[in-house]
């Protein structure tokens, strides 16, 4: 068990390689995003490339140190490091000055850190500490709550912060639960909160038929979605093909008689009270079933229903009542209820304006104008993706997409070798960071999910955005590279 | 932990991670390439500012080479509404700035937004035609305001001020202009009367456009491509005019205070020597801001007409002037010869009919008639032919008759390259049966327009036209102010010989008739020592006054050079105010001086007042 006598023979290369055409394809991004026509100097420190060339340098040492250290110290100093992120994280709440809004930032004379960035490495490790040790069992809720405490407990200081995008990026860690064996009904939760919410927010305010304006299409739709959800786990889990007969048969009858009620009898009917009223009756129908049957899963299927419609109310009063203006209306022009042509609608059109100006083969580098004109907002950090997009057209998007593809899944390749459990873990939290980074990164710049401030990784301008990333990449590297150290 | 139960879900993951990925790319493939070419659109009109460039319009120099029109720089104070009310700037101080109140800026405004092509994204002239000294000073001030910019354009200045009916001027394109010629834009100019019109196609270039970039904030960047893609304004043709610019402002001189008209063709060629029309104005009145008041002011003068070209829009009787026609077309049909001789005691009479004379040998013979411009000779002559039983019926001698006239440039526009020529009027048969009934008449009926009365109407162009015709023996070219076009040809309509139907050996009787008058006939006060003139003095009846008088003229006899009509309306007798005219304008041409002699006459012309105050 003698480690590294010769570490560099031993890393994968081919990652190594993948996050130096990464690194360098975002530093020309960068170029072109700010270039301005009078720079001629690329190494110039005053200008934001010129300061990403130095960041980059430095990324690279960092990278070489992690990959010098000792492999132990990831594993046997897990916990430490997260506690000590978890202080510098409050430390950093407490003590940062406000940075647009945000009191994340920690500066050390011209430097600035984003300590919210770095904590998800300690994070990462934490958690693959903590479900690789022995005795751990996920669907055991005696033992996994402290997994979801990890990880909600850094999110929770963050969104304290007012860095709600850095701190959703650390949901990306429940798919690597997922793959512990966390039932998938979770993330089947999570995809129904989801479309829940979107479908109550979009429709909340449309109503059903014109003539009855006080009823909300949304809420109606939500129950009508969890009845059927309902009907397919019923079938799936089940194979209970009466009750779902029946259930269809009567939500069918009650909307027709509805219906007919509105329409011969001039009645002002409330067709989400009839589903609500269908849903109640199949919830007693399912209960009756579980007394027959003794079958827990009528049970939690019911609960399933009843959970849902909740949510869905909650949702539309959440959106109403607990989010902040901004948020409101980002979600509204994300979900194309509003065109608000100067504030985030402006910012979404004229980043799709920009990417969409590229075609197939882009305007050519440092050709683009939405970028280099200001048009597309915080083009070096959030908004990267633009000057991809306008200057290299679909090809080189294409490409870019296509290269984190190949690093996530050689990432989970190189996560499924490990002999060890936290290794492994370890790995897959990488892969699923870089993954929930890019989903929502690139989701936003092209419209298709709400305007969330995540950066691109290894793209986007910054010191924190770059060196978290590498760290958290190395972190692994080493790992792996000293995979065969440890016993199945 | 290797063959954990759960192993399968790797390939979850990594199908999520894929789908999301192919999701990302469709998006991009829509955006990019199915929807790129509307997105690249859009990129463009935010960054992308076209501005176009005036070319420099073309200069109109006289048949001597001599500058008449050039172009000063101004300025165009255009603004893009959107731009200027996104910004949210203070008008009031931007009012001031440009030096116009808010109401006035405002009532621009609402008249823009109701001119056709107005679009808020794209430039308007909210004031027009600065001169460099009026724009130097809002300059300096201007900078400071987004959505305005200063666009230069071009204006007219004269070296002469005469001749403003003939060059026209340059005014702003309407709606009309507009839709019928997409080169033109809200706020463009084009020529509006005159050769500026007719030429205008030459004369405009081609506008440049420089492509600017700008940024998100307004702020020009600089030039798109370091300006490749940049269109130079091409510069207008150069336009020489067949105008004696010297002859045309002597001719204004001498019909200062007269109403009427003074055309003068070079008769080998139809290039129109001057084309003067009376009481003119200045054309530089036309030019920049004040135009459009100036316009209004001319438009509404009612007494003068000052914007009413009677060289070729007034129709008169052409009274004697036109015996020479009669003259021609009577040989040709074999009415009369050079020696037939009709008697005349004071006048023609027939029946109850008498057309006067005033007193002269008799009987006479051609030349003398033309001489003494008698009117029996012409009444016996037309009355012949009319009458005359080799053409069957009265309709067919008279549109006998007419084919002639028509031949001589009468009854149809000539074709002069300026708007607004009219076309005078050639009575023919219709006419007559109309309203006497089918050959109902005879010769007798329609005998004024033997001596170029009745039904007969001419343009003062027409009756140049016809001095042209006669000095030449036979053909004219289409009367035209051009004579050339840098880098371009003249219309092939201004080279065309237009050949009469009269046998040029008809010719040398007249022209001898016409020599006489000079010498000892109705001109013989006007004639000039040196030059042999042929003229011929007429009459308009003038029913709402007094007469108006004719001159018709071509010299020197034997190598026309000029032939000329002068029309001074409301003065009597052609041989007291139109010969001395023509004269004059002969002998300057001819000779450039007016010989001391001559200057009384002169002196008196210019100073007479004809116009009752």
């Amino acid at each position: 068990m003698r480690s590294d006598e010769n570490i560099f023979s031993k890393i994968d290369w081919i990652t190594v390689a993948l996050y130096f055409v990464l690194v360098i394809c975002g530093w020309f991004a960068i170029y072109g995003a700010v270039y301005e026509f009078d720079d001629t100097y690329f190494w110039d420190f005053s200008t934001k490339f010129g300061r990403q060339f130095v960041w980059i340098i430095c990324a690279i040492a960092i990278g070489t140190v992690l990959l010098l250290l000792n492999n132990r110290v990831y594993d046997t100093f897990s916990y430490q490091i997260y506690i000590l992120a978890i202080i510098v994280l409050i430390v950093t709440l407490v003590i940062a000055t406000d940075t647009r809004g945000s009191r994340s930032w920690l500066k050390f004379g011209s430097i600035s850190l984003q300590p919210a960035e770095f904590a998800k490495t300690a994070t990462c490790l934490a958690l693959a500490k903590y479900t690789s040790a022995f005795g751990f069992n996920i669907k055991n809720l005696a033992s996994s709550w402290k997994a979801y405490l990890i990880i909600l407990l850094p999110m929770l200081i963050i969104i304290c912060q007012k860095e709600t995008g850095t701190a959703l990026a650390y949901l990306a860690m429940f798919l690597v639960l997922y793959r512990l064996g966390m039932t998938g009904i979770v993330l089947l939760l999570g995809v129904c909160a989801v479309v829940y919410f979107i479908v109550a927010i979009r429709y909340g305010e449309v109503p059903i038929i014109n003539d009855l304006p006080d009823e909300s299409f949304g809420i109606f739709l939500v129950v009508m979605f969890a009845i059927g959800i309902t009907l397919a786990l019923i079938w799936f889990y089940l194979e209970d093909f009466e009750f779902i007969k029946w259930s269809a048969l009567g939500v069918t009858a009650f909307m027709v008689v509805g219906y007919g009620l509105y329409k011969w009898l001039n009645l002002s009917v409330s067709f989400s009270l009839i589903a609500l009223v269908c849903s109640g009756i199949m919830g007693i129908g399912m209960i009756v079933m579980f007394f027959k049957t003794r079958k827990f899963q009528y049970i939690f299927i019911s609960l399933f229903l009843g959970g849902s419609i909740a949510f869905g109310n909650m949702a539309d009063y959440a959106f109403n009542n607990i989010l902040a203006h901004h948020q409101r209306e980002r979600i509204k022009v994300t979900l194309g209820m509003e065109m608000d042509e100067k504030g985030s609608f402006y910012n979404v059109n004229q980043s799709m304006i920009a990417i969409g100006a590229g075609q197939i083969t882009g305007k050519g580098f440092l050709n683009g104008t939405q970028n280099r004109y200001g048009f597309v907002p915080e083009k070096e950090t959030d908004f990267i993706f633009c000057t991809v997009g306008e200057e290299h057209g679909f090809i080189g998007s294409f490409v870019v997409i296509l290269l984190f593809v190949v690093l996530m899944l050689r990432l989970i390749y190189l996560a499924e070798r490990q002999r060890s459990a936290f290794s492994r873990i370890y790995g897959y939290c990488v892969s699923s960071i870089f993954f929930f980074h890019l989903a929502i990164n690139i989701g936003m710049v092209t419209g298709l999910t709400p305007v969330i401030g995540i950066p691109l990784p290894f793209f986007s301008y910054g010191g924190s955005s770059l060196w978290s990333f590498t760290i958290l990449l190395f972190v692994f590297l080493r790992l792996d590279a000293s995979r065969k150290e440890y016993m199945g | 932990m290797i063959n954990d139960q759960y192993q399968k879900r790797k390939y979850v993951l990594a199908a999520i991670f894929i789908s999301v990925a192919l999701i990302y790319i469709a998006r991009l493939f829509f955006l990019q390439v199915v929807d790129g070419s509307d997105y690249l659109k859009q990129s463009e009109n935010n960054a992308y500012v076209n501005r176009v460039i005036i070319p420099s319009r073309g200069l109109i120099k006289d048949r001597n080479g001599k500058l008449i029109v050039y172009n000063k720089p101004a300025y165009d104070l255009m603004i893009i509404p959107r731009e200027f009310a996104s910004a949210k700037q203070d008008t009031a101080e931007f009012c001031k700035a440009i030096g116009m109140t808010v109401e006035q800026f405002n009532a621009r405004m609402k008249e823009l937004r109701n001119k056709r092509g107005y679009n808020r994204f794209r430039p308007a002239p909210l004031i027009q035609q600065f001169d460099n000294e009026e724009f130097s000073a809002i300059r300096e001030k201007l900078y400071r305001f987004k959505g305005v910019y200063a666009q230069k354009q071009v204006l007219r200045e004269y070296n002469y001020h005469n001749g403003a009916l003939v060059l026209g001027s340059i005014g702003e394109v309407d709606t009309s202009i507009i839709n019928n010629d997409n080169y033109y834009k809200l706020g463009d100019f084009a020529g509006m009367e005159g050769v500026e019109k007719t030429y205008e196609k030459w004369l405009r270039g081609e506008k440049g456009f420089e492509i600017l970039l700008r940024d998100s904030r307004g702020r020009i960047m600089g030039k798109y491509n370091d300006g490749k893609e940049d269109i130079a304004p091409v510069q207008g043709h150069e336009l020489t005019l067949s105008l004696d610019i010297e002859l045309q402002k002597y001719g204004e001189e001498l019909m200062n205070g007269k109403k009427g008209s003074v055309t003068a063709i070079e008769p080998a060629t139809g290039e129109i020597l001057a084309l003067i029309s009376s009481p003119t104005y200045d054309p530089s009145l036309l030019v920049g801001r004040g135009r459009s008041e100036n316009y209004k002011k001319l438009y509404r003068d009612k007494k003068l007409l000052p914007l009413f070209n009677r060289a070729i829009q007034a129709q008169y009787p052409p009274g004697s002037t036109f015996k020479t026609a009669q003259a021609l077309i009577l040989q040709q049909e074999g009415i009369i010869t050079s020696h037939t001789a009709f008697g005349c005691s004071h006048g023609f009479h027939s029946g109850g009919l008498t057309v006067g004379c005033h007193g002269h040998t008799s009987p006479l013979d051609l030349m003398h008639s033309i001489q003494h411009s008698c009117n029996a000779y012409y009444c016996y002559g037309y009355k012949n032919m009319i009458d005359d039983r080799k053409y069957g019926t009265v309709s067919k001698a008279i549109d006998t008759w007419r084919d002639h006239t028509l031949s001589l440039g009468f009854g149809n526009r000539l074709g002069i390259d300026i708007p607004g020529e009219k076309s005078g009027k050639i009575p023919d048969s219709k006419k007559y049966n109309r309203i006497y009934g089918d050959n109902r008449w005879k010769g007798l009926t329609i005998i004024s327009n033997s001596i170029g009365q009745g039904e007969i109407l001419s343009t003062p162009l027409q009756i140049a036209n016809l001095g042209a015709t006669i000095a030449n023996r036979g053909f004219f070219y289409t009367p035209h102010l051009v004579k050339g076009i840098s880098d371009a040809e003249i219309d092939t309509s201004f080279i065309t010989k237009h050949v009469s139907t009269i046998d040029p050996k008809y010719y040398d009787v007249i022209v001898d008739g016409m020599e006489l008058v000079m010498i000892s006939g109705t001109g013989f006060y006007s004639r000039i020592d040196s030059i042999s003139v042929c003229g011929k003095t007429g009459t308009a009846q003038n029913p709402h006054g007094k007469d108006h008088s004719i001159f018709m003229a071509f010299a020197p006899k034997d190598d026309p050079k000029i032939a000329i009509s002068v029309v001074v309306e409301n003065s009597g007798f052609g041989a007291t105010w139109a010969a001395p005219i023509a004269t004059l304008m002969i002998e300057k041409y001819l000779k450039g001086y007016i010989p001391k002699k001559r200057e009384p006459i002169e002196k008196r012309l210019k100073e007479a007042n004809l116009i009752n105050e």
